[in-house]
């Protein structure tokens, strides 16, 4: 998965991952608030605050609001979190007076299992719940991202493994068995209306909710999209090709990182 | 009026064989030094409470101190997985470790019913996810319940209080009287401590005034049963002021955690063999 992809036109050469992490940066837009897991959705956040959305406001569940690192954190209680953010609340706090009332643009998430409804796994894979093949670490604060953010956004990288037709577990819901299903719930959010894989990206269909592939990397061919997922995957009629990264978000992204 | 006394005897006279103890710390101000000394004073059938059970509880599980674990994040924040636990949850090693877990946002509205002395708070959460099945259903003691809005008809979900027998949790500072402040990123430890019938908690010094800080928490010494200094006893997390976060610990804790002989070194080397108040 960590294959190199020389872009003929502009001459640069990026990973797969740097791919991904540079298109979920751009479904970002500046003055966006934004409910951040830690992972791939955390790079992308500070990358899209590092380049074209400066005044994106990060949300970290440890309660600060506003962070503004200029070091990738490795968790999300990191020092510099707590010292650059415009306010530091409480864990009861950020969960109840800034996320629970919809107060958040997005929610912006990893996952280990996907499904077509965008339904999501983090808690245990393989076996029954008491005797899993793989135990994860579980819910963190993404049922309730997932349910309140205004809308959500995954990034996560595709393969049958993580791409199945049904989660295991569900650990945060996204359109549940399809359409209808958010609103009996009472989920007040909208839903996770993008993910942003290694490949490309999928969207939900606006009449069946189910995962559709709207948009590919350069040089990404549509059938290795449908080999790595574990359903049948629908295909939009025009992909859109997706830019490849620019020197200057590969320049940010790296700086990020340290590397 | 909180005891100021030392770690060996905070623990030995708060934290009791088949005790609930909440080791609280959101990432930021995490008691290992405390959790070490529960781990050499060799205590069993723990039931361990913790949003984030990190690195400390994966010591305290693969020591064989837990019985029970609930929580609502198990990893090795940005690493990876939580070994010791894994290895429990997956195999009973070294002893079966029964697990409950919620969501963060249903943790700490239940320590928010707890500190409140409310049986149960409500959120809107769980909807529709395995975890309200799993906590809800029949066969599970249920610690998720639908509610109905008594004024709007709306159903929310009430999650029942946690009331912990034990509260553990470091801050920056006490005073001679034992008032604690702690700042930074606080987690729910003033509601870890105050929905708990003890507390320990560990400081990094102990000062003649604790003068004001702004955004600090202060937990009042009648709040609080035992302060003991343990400078540095949030490492390899952090005290906001005195240390920052050892990342490079976290990741190396993969390559200790990943095997058993090579934990079972650590917990000889590291924890056993070194005597208390020292880290």
């Amino acid at each position: 998965m960590t294959s190199q992809v020389s872009d003929q036109v502009s001459d640069v050469t990026y990973s797969a991952d740097e791919m991904m992490t540079v298109s979920a940066a751009r479904a970002l837009r500046d003055g966006m608030t934004c409910f951040v897991g830690i992972g791939l959705p955390s790079s992308a956040a500070n990358l899209a605050r590092a380049t074209h959305a400066p005044s994106l406001v990060l949300i970290y569940e440890s309660g600060t609001i506003g962070a503004k690192p200029g070091q990738l954190p490795l968790s999300i209680g990191d020092g510099m979190l707590a010292e650059t953010a415009d306010a530091v609340v409480s864990v009861p706090e950020i969960f109840n007076y800034w996320l629970q009332p919809g107060r958040i643009d997005v929610g912006f998430l990893g996952a280990a299992q996907i499904d077509k409804f965008g339904n999501i796994n983090t808690t245990a894979i393989g076996g029954d719940y008491r005797h899993p093949k793989v135990r994860l670490p579980g819910a963190g604060g993404a049922p309730e991202i997932a349910a309140s953010c205004r809308e959500v956004i995954v990034v996560v990288r595709q393969s049958r493994h993580s791409f199945v037709e049904r989660v295991d577990f569900v650990t945060s819901v996204g359109y549940g068995s399809g359409p209808g299903d958010r609103e009996r719930l009472g989920l007040t959010g909208a839903g996770p209306k993008k993910i942003i894989t290694d490949l490309g990206v999928l969207e939900p269909d606006p009449e069946t909710l189910e995962f559709t592939l709207t948009g590919l990397y350069r040089g990404v061919p549509a059938s290795a999209a449908k080999e790595r997922t574990g359903w049948d995957l629908a295909i939009a009629a025009d992909p859109e090709i997706i830019a490849a990264p620019t020197p200057a978000e590969l320049n940010a992204l790296r700086a990020f990182r340290g590397t | 009026m909180a005891e100021i006394v030392s770690l060996a005897e905070a623990v030995e006279r708060a934290v009791h064989d088949g005790d609930a103890v909440a080791m609280e710390g959101f990432t930021h101000l995490i008691p290992f030094a405390a959790g070490h000394e529960v781990i050499r004073q060799r205590r069993r059938d723990l039931t361990l409470i913790r949003m984030t059970p990190d690195l400390i509880y994966d010591q305290l599980i693969g020591a064989g101190c837990a019985r029970k674990l609930i929580f609502s994040w198990g990893g090795n924040p940005g690493v990876g997985s939580l070994h010791r636990f894994r290895d429990a949850v997956e195999h009973s090693w070294p002893v079966p470790l029964e697990i409950e877990e919620h969501s963060h946002a249903g943790m700490a509205n239940r320590y928010v019913a707890g500190a409140s002395g409310l049986p149960f708070a409500v959120l809107r959460g769980y909807n529709g996810t395995g975890l309200e099945m799993l906590n809800g259903g029949p066969r599970a003691a249920p610690t998720i319940k639908p509610i109905i809005c008594p004024f709007t008809g709306e159903t929310l979900t009430a999650v029942s209080a946690i009331r912990p027998d034990v509260a553990v949790i470091h801050a920056q500072r006490a005073d001679r009287s034992g008032n604690v402040q702690l700042w930074g990123i606080t987690g729910v430890q003033k509601e870890a401590v105050l929905a708990s019938r003890r507390s320990v908690v560990t400081v990094e010094e102990i000062v003649d005034d604790l003068d004001p800080r702004p955004g600090a928490v202060v937990l009042p010494s009648w709040t609080v049963r035992f302060v003991a200094r343990a400078p540095g006893g949030a490492h390899p997390s952090y005290a906001l002021g005195y240390s920052a976060r050892d990342n490079d610990y976290y990741v190396a804790w993969d390559a200790i955690a990943r095997e058993r002989a090579t934990f079972t070194q650590w917990l000889e080397e590291q924890v056993y063999a070194v005597p208390a108040g020292q880290l």
